[in-house]
């Protein structure tokens, strides 16, 4: 009976490779992950996405008319409507120049979360505060 | 004893990563260890039954086999594995079959995990 923190990180870029994907599918299906536990057991996920990781996230990603697969747009979009609590490292958004304002939201989906753009010392403080760390 | 859960994405040609998964998954079964192996992206391939073991390439089937009969619970992610054209017939008997949150299970409740996160 107890709740066990994990953290996520993807670190390579989005396209480029399967890894990156599967670091946002893997951390989203926590949400189906309950069948498989007992009552009271549940997993909180925290998405992270640092150096390369940060790029391929901006809005507006044409995916699936250019290589017919679903885009990570999509993907994050689906992780802040699970409620995933999303973090993209500021300075690796600095060093790559993408503004945050070019970061999707969810809203029209009606997610109440969207992705937080924060200094490395807090993705530092999510993978202190989980019991596994995973790499992407 | 503990739990080990081994989560592997490489696939098993061309990347020495996948051998040294199932070498330690090996030892720390005949150590008395529990462990649990999820196979994604690349190395969902490999649980495709009747490889050939060519001596210039890795085999998986023969050291999965090994594994299986020694306990340790390996599963597959399905929609990889069917992304790859591997179906559940061709598969090696014994061969779990689930989606990603099979992986997020054990986690929970595993003491050491050693996430292998793939090319």
């Amino acid at each position: 009976m107890a709740d066990v923190k994990l953290a996520f990180i993807v670190q390579r870029p989005q396209y480029k490779s399967e890894t990156s994907r599967l670091g946002i599918t893997h951390a989203i299906s926590y949400q189906t992950v309950e069948v498989l536990l007992e009552d009271g057991e549940t997993i909180t996920p925290t998405l992270c996405f640092l150096g390369e990781g940060v790029l391929g996230l901006t809005k507006g990603q044409k995916a699936m008319e250019a290589y017919g697969i679903t885009s990570t747009e999509a993907h994050v979009k689906n992780a802040l409507l699970v409620d995933l609590d999303v973090l993209v490292c500021k300075e690796d958004m600095a060093r790559y120049g993408i503004p945050e304002e070019s970061l999707p939201n969810a809203e029209e989906m009606g997610a109440d979360k969207t992705i937080q753009v924060v200094p490395y010392s807090e993705i530092q403080k999510a993978i202190s505060g989980a019991k596994h760390v995973l790499f992407f | 004893m503990g739990v080990l859960t081994i989560g592997c994405f490489p696939g098993l040609v061309g990347s020495g990563v996948y051998d040294f998964a199932l070498k330690l998954a090996d030892a720390a079964a005949g150590k008395g260890h529990k462990v649990n192996l999820w196979f994604s992206g690349n190395a969902s391939g490999s649980i495709k039954a009747h490889q050939k073991h060519l001596k210039d390439y890795p085999t998986g089937e023969k050291h999965l086999t090994a594994l299986l009969e020694k306990g340790v619970e390996i599963c597959t992610c399905e929609a990889c594995a069917l992304a790859r054209g591997v179906t559940k017939p061709d598969a090696i008997p014994g061969v779990q079959w689930n989606a990603m949150h099979w992986y997020l299970a054990k986690v929970y409740s595993t003491d050491r995990l050693l996430h292998i996160g793939g090319e």
